[in-house]
């Protein structure tokens, strides 16, 4: 591989520098360094980041392979600057054995454009009832060190508390998607003042933040850590702040959508607005930009769920749930949290990098922009607007829910150890 | 009046009681010997049902019949329409055969503002009730005859109801009419009292524009006008309430009860009643309850509807219009 | 902008006095032809007609010193031009209790032009009965046929151009009684 030097990029937006990377590595960081013998990205105004890492992504690989394959799923990774995703486990088959999960983790690095990090289901088939072979995944050549029924939530308190004991021996983490199930039969929105006018069923708040504070105390009991998937509520945030203070090890991420959108638009009864959990209020908007800013919400991962268009091209009701993410996190993050003052580049990188790197284990990944590092980095136009063209994804749905609106920042270069996955906005 | 009728909310005072006045001059139809006017004459409606409801259909396709439109009854159940992934399916390939309305009942909310918003379809679309969301017709239809037992018949055209106060009795969680009543009775000015157990209050509803309270005894006495909903004895099983019988004893209505009401009040009922549960046999032969004018009603009030929406080039325009031969 | 007034150029035809003079005699010339007017019915076709069927009704009882039958014929919903405007708000139709079957109807309206309001009327009139006989009173007819329909009793012949319009303007809802020839407002 030969050397590329990023010229005068704002490195984790601060003061212009010159990366250089040579093969695999970052080989130096500093003003004026030499271009000699190699290939030169002129980045003047744009911020360099280190690749980003979505601890919660849908590559529906294996069994839903018209909504999405690793091939594309990564394809869209690497367009919207990430450098690792973590690939749910509610595939078809489920990914709760090594078998699954080392396919998964195999065609990801048989792609190349971004390194795929399986997580393993918790239960069997996800069904809340028998542990799955939660060693086993670890042992394989997936490594996996993330445990999760998302989609679905661990909601047994027993079998929840075996797993956070058990994956205690080797260090997992159990990430649980928190909806408590009997307070959500029949939900299909936020419940509140828009699900009452518009007759949809109601998701409770409650019902995400009865399993937080459970699980947190599980957590606290049996000495071990818990991550919260896409928290989304205000009430939520402050059972992780609660428990930080106790010093529980929790972590917890954010959806981008969580963060921008809010159930109003469920008016429009427009199914690209259904997601899981739902869109709620301006308040818990608000109060998920604060916590992301404070760091009581850890993470941005999100929770890229590619669907047909078929299964959004229909009534509220029979829609699937759930939003493509991957292409978009980064300008929408842009928008709530850089653009009105809540964070800084260096926070954006800290959010979508090293924290999620951390809390998966992703060796190599989330390190900082500096020499002896490997080169997986993040070019980003901060200065550009444009409106969303789903048409342009590189995912294969297109069911996002900014389709039309103008949002701020475009990638314009990834690379992964070194290798340039995408250039100029478009993927190699 | 907008192009399609999806909510009782999308209605100005003045649309509403435009209906109101037409339906007034449609029920006049159903005294004559003909009972039937050309004016649709032409127009193909589709009565599109993805959901069991013999009685609002026939009401349509009477309503339709008389005005002399063609009538296609298209029931989703039986056929190979089940679930909603074929709604666009369905209302592609009835609009390819010249549709000009869908009136459309789905058991999902929102599946009528799909099928008119999302460019599946050029024709009119009338909600004929969906999901717990809305039923405008019925609202209007039970509008109509609080209008006409309240005011007259004559006495009510061009009258809204202002100050009536009106209760609603029942599941209001579960409830499209209860909506539908809610948005439409407030944009004619009356004072709407909700009164459920709490179980079946949805949560949110502090913005809509009426009263709640968790006492029928109290709220009788002043009201104009007394709707009992249909309780449907599986809430039970969902524990709503604890028994039919406790429900019944808190929020049936029964002679007792009725004697409580201001003499001029009615009772009314969508329909189905569930005679025992919110409504005693007495009080639903009373000469006080209107179920069966409700009915007679709804036809005159679809036929005001589908004359005011596709009767002309466009739908009509509510402000008064200067004519000049 | 053009403040122009339309009313302002609209000359008078016939005055109140004039359609009262012309009314009564239309009701002379039914007792007349209908023999003593026994079985008529007199049916106003909203606006106007009904008011001038009002009016002929109480001359007839004048001069037959019986009360005549007089009621509203809506023909809103058999227009024949009901697609090429967004739908009109309807008009009461109100039949006689003894209604229409076997009577001598005399339709009753303000102007006469295309004939198409008529032939809306007859149609109407076929779903609510079978009239001995149709006769067709109207205030003014200002020519322009388009059907072949003709007057049985009219108040004044206006040879009017098309570029004219005629406006009847009668005490119940307007407050004076007048006919006005004006110019067609042209799109400004």
């Amino acid at each position: 591989m030969s050397k590329i030097l990023i010229r005068g990029a704002k490195v984790l937006g601060g003061e212009p520098q010159d990366v250089l990377i040579d093969g695999g590595t970052i080989a130096e960081v500093g003003s004026g360094l030499s271009a000699e013998g190699a290939e030169i990205v002129e980045a003047e105004g744009k911020v360099l980041l280190p690749g980003l890492v979505d601890l919660h992504t849908h590559l529906r690989e294996p069994g839903r392979e018209d909504s999405e394959t690793v091939l594309t799923g990564t394809r869209a990774a690497a367009s919207g600057g990430y450098t690792t995703v973590f690939a749910m486990a509610n595939t078809f088959p489920v990914a709760d054995t090594a078998g699954v999960v080392e396919q998964v983790w195999r065609l990801g690095k048989e792609h190349g454009y971004c390194d795929v990090q399986p997580i393993g289901a918790v239960t069997v088939g996800l069904e809340g009832r028998k542990l799955a072979e939660l060693g086993a995944m670890h042992e394989s050549a997936a490594g996996v060190t993330v445990f999760s029924d998302d989609g679905k939530c661990v909601h047994d308190a027993v079998i929840m508390r075996r797993a956070l004991e058990y994956v205690k021996a080797f260090g997992g983490v159990v990430a649980q998607h928190a909806q408590e199930p009997r307070l959500t039969e029949g939900a299909e929105m936020n419940e509140g003042v828009v699900s009452a006018e518009l007759g949809l069923g109601g998701w409770p708040a409650v019902a995400e933040e009865s399993i937080i504070a459970r699980d947190v105390l599980l957590a606290d009991h049996v000495g071990s850590r818990v991550h919260i998937c896409h928290l989304s509520t205000a009430g939520s945030v402050e059972i992780v702040r609660w428990a930080k203070s106790r010093g529980i090890a929790v972590t917890a991420e954010v959806t981008p959508h969580h963060l921008l959108l809010t159930d109003e638009l469920v008016r429009t009864y427009n199914p690209v607005f259904k997601v899981n959990p739902p869109l709620r209020t301006e308040r818990d908007v608000m109060a998920l930009r604060e916590a992301l800013a404070d760091g009581t919400i850890d993470i941005v991962a999100t929770d890229h769920a590619p669907h047909p268009h078929e299964d959004k091209d229909c009534e509220w009701a029979a829609a699937a749930m759930g939003m493509v993410g991957l292409e978009t996190a980064l300008s929408v993050v842009q928008e709530t949290m850089v653009d009105t003052g809540l964070l800084d580049w260096a926070g954006v990188a800290d959010r979508m990098s090293f924290k999620p790197a951390q809390i998966g284990q992703a060796k190599g990944h989330g390190r900082p922009v500096s020499a002896g590092e490997p080169a997986n980095l993040t070019l980003v136009d901060t200065a550009y607007r444009g409106s969303v063209d789903p048409a342009g994804f590189a995912s294969r749905s297109r069911n996002t829910p900014y389709e039309g609106r103008e949002l701020p920042g475009r990638v314009t270069h990834t690379w992964l150890r070194g290798k340039a996955t995408l250039v100029d906005g478009k993927l190699t | 009046m907008q192009r399609h009728l999806i909510s009782a909310a999308d209605l100005t005072r003045d649309d509403a009681v435009l209906i109101l006045d037409t339906a007034e001059e449609m029920a006049r139809v159903a005294d004559r010997p003909i009972k039937k006017l050309p004016t649709l004459r032409g127009r193909t409606i589709v009565n599109l049902f993805f959901e069991d409801s013999t009685r609002t259909r026939i009401s349509f396709e009477a309503a339709e019949k008389r005005l002399s439109a063609d009538v296609i009854n298209f029931s989703a159940k039986g056929s190979s329409v089940s679930k909603g992934e074929s709604l666009k399916d369905t209302a592609q390939t009835l609009e390819a055969m010249g549709v000009d309305a869908v009136v459309i009942r789905h058991g999902a909310s929102g599946a009528p503002y799909r099928l008119a918003n999302s460019g599946w379809i050029d024709a009119a679309v009338v909600n004929a009730g969906d999901g717990t969301h809305q039923h405008p017709t019925q609202a209007l239809l039970d509008a109509f005859t609080m209008r006409r037992r309240l005011i007259g018949p004559d006495a009510g055209i061009g009258q809204d109801l202002e100050g009536r106060r009106i209760t609603i009795v029942g599941d209001v969680l579960h409830s499209r009419v209860a909506r539908s009543n809610v948005d439409l009775l407030h944009t004619l000015g009356a004072e709407v009292t909700l009164v459920a157990p709490p179980t079946l209050v949805p949560v949110g509803i502090e913005s809509w524009p009426c009263e709640v309270s968790y006492d029928l005894d109290s709220t009788l006495p002043k009201s104009d006008a007394v709707m009992m909903l249909r309780v449907q004895r599986e809430r039970m099983n969902a524990a709503f309430f604890p028994t039919e019988r406790e429900y019944s004893r808190r929020y049936g209505l029964d002679g007792d009860r009725m004697a409580r009401m201001p003499e001029h009040a009615v009772v009314m009922h969508p329909g189905p009643m569930v005679r025992g549960m919110e409504i005693t046999a007495e009080v639903a032969d009373s000469d006080r309850c209107t179920v069966v004018e409700q009915v007679a009603n709804g036809v005159s009030i679809r036929m005001a509807v589908l004359y005011l929406l596709l009767g002309g080039n466009e739908p009509a325009v509510t402000q008064t219009r200067t004519e000049e031969k | 902008m053009d403040t122009h007034d339309s009313q302002s150029d609209a000359r008078p035809v016939l005055e109140g006095p004039d359609i009262a003079r012309v009314l009564t005699r239309i009701a002379h010339e039914i007792v007349e032809r209908a023999k003593g007017a026994d079985d008529v019915v007199l049916l106003g076709i909203p606006t106007r007609g009904v008011f001038l069927a009002r009016r002929i009704a109480d001359k007839l009882e004048q001069i037959t010193e019986r009360k005549v039958p007089c009621g509203s014929l809506d023909i809103t919903m058999y227009r024949d031009d009901l697609r090429m405007h967004p739908p009109r708000a309807l008009a009461r139709t109100e039949i006689p209790g003894d209604g229409i079957d076997g009577k001598l109807v005399v339709l009753v309206d303000d102007v006469l032009f295309s004939g198409r309001t008529i032939r809306a009327a007859l149609d109407a009139l076929n779903d609510i009965g079978r009239p001995r006989a149709v006769q067709l009173a109207v205030l003014v007819d200002r020519g322009h046929r388009e059907l072949p329909i003709r007057a049985d009793y009219v108040g004044k012949n206006l040879p009017t151009s098309l570029r004219e319009t005629v406006k009847v303007q009668l005490a119940e809802e307007d407050g004076r009684d007048t006919v006005l020839l004006g110019a067609k407002q042209t799109a400004q």
